[in-house]
Order: structure tokens, then C-alpha cells, then sequence
């Protein structure tokens, strides 16, 4: 079970991320995506401090917008994982494909250094 | 010690096996990254099954076996009578080129492989045995 939270800041949409994301909850993830992108944001960030627990269904869900992103420079930056989801990505060497970093002014800054 | 959990092939049940996994290790001094991804790969093949062989019908049933060794090689059995889905069969794919065909699936096998230290299969009373080991040291 996943519960999605989004907000505005600075110009840039904040998702995020609250519980658990598996086979049958990713297209909620998938779906705040699309329209982050579809209301025309230029920056987005993914607040991960409150997921639980991600599996390969939630990892394609952002793999499948990098190219996206990249095409239309937008950055999406992820930040504040717990380890035990961090460890997901990193068996998967996922943290060289996707931005990621540890804290929210983090995010935002790296987000602002990718979209210049 | 063993355990066992029977469930039908709906998605919504993941969940459950990530509990039953969880809730059968927890006096086995796992450490919790260690946990966290051994409860992955089995939400990972569990997931595999229900989509591929059984098309999510939650009147097909999945078991669940875990055996608790004394020697720190863990045993995940799941149980089916379904189409058999060997991930052994499967290459794994080449994260740019998933990138590229912006695909979403194909990352299960590659956790499931990384995570576990065996993946065979096996037949056991006419039904297919997909047999996960893992070690803790």
C-alpha cells in the first residue's frame, strides 16, 4: 500500500512517497510521475524518507522515465531513502542511472545545478 | 524449523508473503539489510509467478515453504503447479538498453539472482519447485 503526496516549491513538484511499493501499487508511482511531467514541471524531486519498501515494479517506474526526463531536461532528483531501500538500488548499480541524494536542500540544489 | 504459507496469485497478496517472510526470520538473528533483501527476492519470484504463470488468478494457489537451518544456509521453497517459469532461461537485461526501450520489467530476475546464492528448480509430487537458497554467515 502506497500513499502519494504532492507538492509545489520553488518550481519545482515534490512527490512523495509514502508506505510501501510492490507489483500492484508502482502504477500509483507511475501515475504521479506522468503528471508531474504533464503539468509541465521542470524540476522534480522524490521524497523517499517515508518508503518503506520498493521492489523491481517501483525501480522500472523511474527507469522508465530517464530517458523521458533527459530528452525534455528535466532533472528528478530522489533523496532521504532509508538504507534498507537504498540497498535496492545499489545491488542494482542504479545509483549511477538515477540523481539521488541524502537530504531535501541537497536534492534541490542538484536539481537547480542539472536543469541550468 | 519450517513454515509454510499458502496464497492465491493476486498481487494485492504480496504484502502477506513479505510479512510471512519477515515474521519467520525474525528470531534468526538475520541483519536487517540482509532481511530486507532476502524478503525482496521472494516478493520478487512470488510476484514473477503470479503475473507470468498463473496471469494473476487468485484462485491459483502459491506455496510458501522456509526452512530454518542450524547451519546458516536458509532454504525459500514456492510451490506451484502452474507453467513453468525457469529465471535461469531468462538473460539478464542490459540496464541501458531497459533505459532506452523504456521497459519496467526485467529488474526482478536481476535482484533475485543478486540476492540469493542458488536458484534451481525441482519437481515434486507433479508440481514445480522453484528452490531459493541463501546463506548467512
Amino acid at each position: 500500500m502506497v500513499h502519494i503526496k504532492r507538492l509545489q516549491e520553488d518550481g519545482a513538484d515534490i512527490i512523495s512517497v509514502i508506505g510501501e511499493i510492490d507489483a500492484s501499487s508502482s502504477i500509483e508511482l507511475d501515475l504521479a510521475i506522468a503528471k508531474s511531467v504533464g503539468e509541465g514541471f521542470k524540476k522534480i524531486l522524490v521524497d523517499c524518507s517515508a518508503l518503506e519498501y520498493i521492489s523491481s515494479a517501483g525501480l522500472g517506474v523511474f527507469m522508465s522515465y530517464i530517458e523521458e526526463l533527459r530528452d525534455k531536461n528535466i532533472p528528478m532528483v530522489l533523496f532521504g531513502m532509508k538504507e534498507k531501500v537504498a540497498n535496492t538500488f545499489s545491488i542494482l548499480g542504479l545509483a549511477d542511472l538515477l540523481h539521488i541524494a541524502a537530504t531535501r536542500p541537497e536534492a534541490k540544489k542538484l536539481a537547480d545545478e542539472l536543469s541550468v | 524449523m519450517n513454515y509454510q504459507y499458502n496464497i492465491g496469485c493476486s498481487l494485492s497478496n504480496l504484502k502477506g508473503i513479505r510479512e510471512f517472510v519477515r515474521t519467520s526470520l525474525k528470531d534468526q538473528h538475520v541483519p536487517e539489510i540482509e532481511m530486507s533483501a532476502i524478503v525482496l527476492a521472494l516478493d520478487e519470484m512470488c510476484s514473477n509467478l503470479m503475473i507470468h504463470a498463473h496471469h494473476c488468478n487468485p484462485d491459483h494457489m502459491l506455496e510458501l515453504h522456509i526452512v530454518i537451518p542450524a547451519t546458516g544456509k536458509f532454504i525459500f521453497e514456492i510451490v506451484d503447479d502452474g507453467s513453468l517459469f525457469d529465471i535461469n532461461e531468462f538473460h539478464e537485461p542490459d540496464l541501458g538498453n531497459l533505459v532506452h526501450q523504456k521497459r519496467k520489467g526485467g529488474l526482478g530476475i536481476r535482484l533475485v539472482k543478486a540476492i540469493m546464492d542458488n536458484v534451481e528448480y525441482l519437481k515434486r509430487d507433479e508440481k514445480n519447485v522453484c528452490r531459493l537458497t541463501k546463506i548467512i554467515k
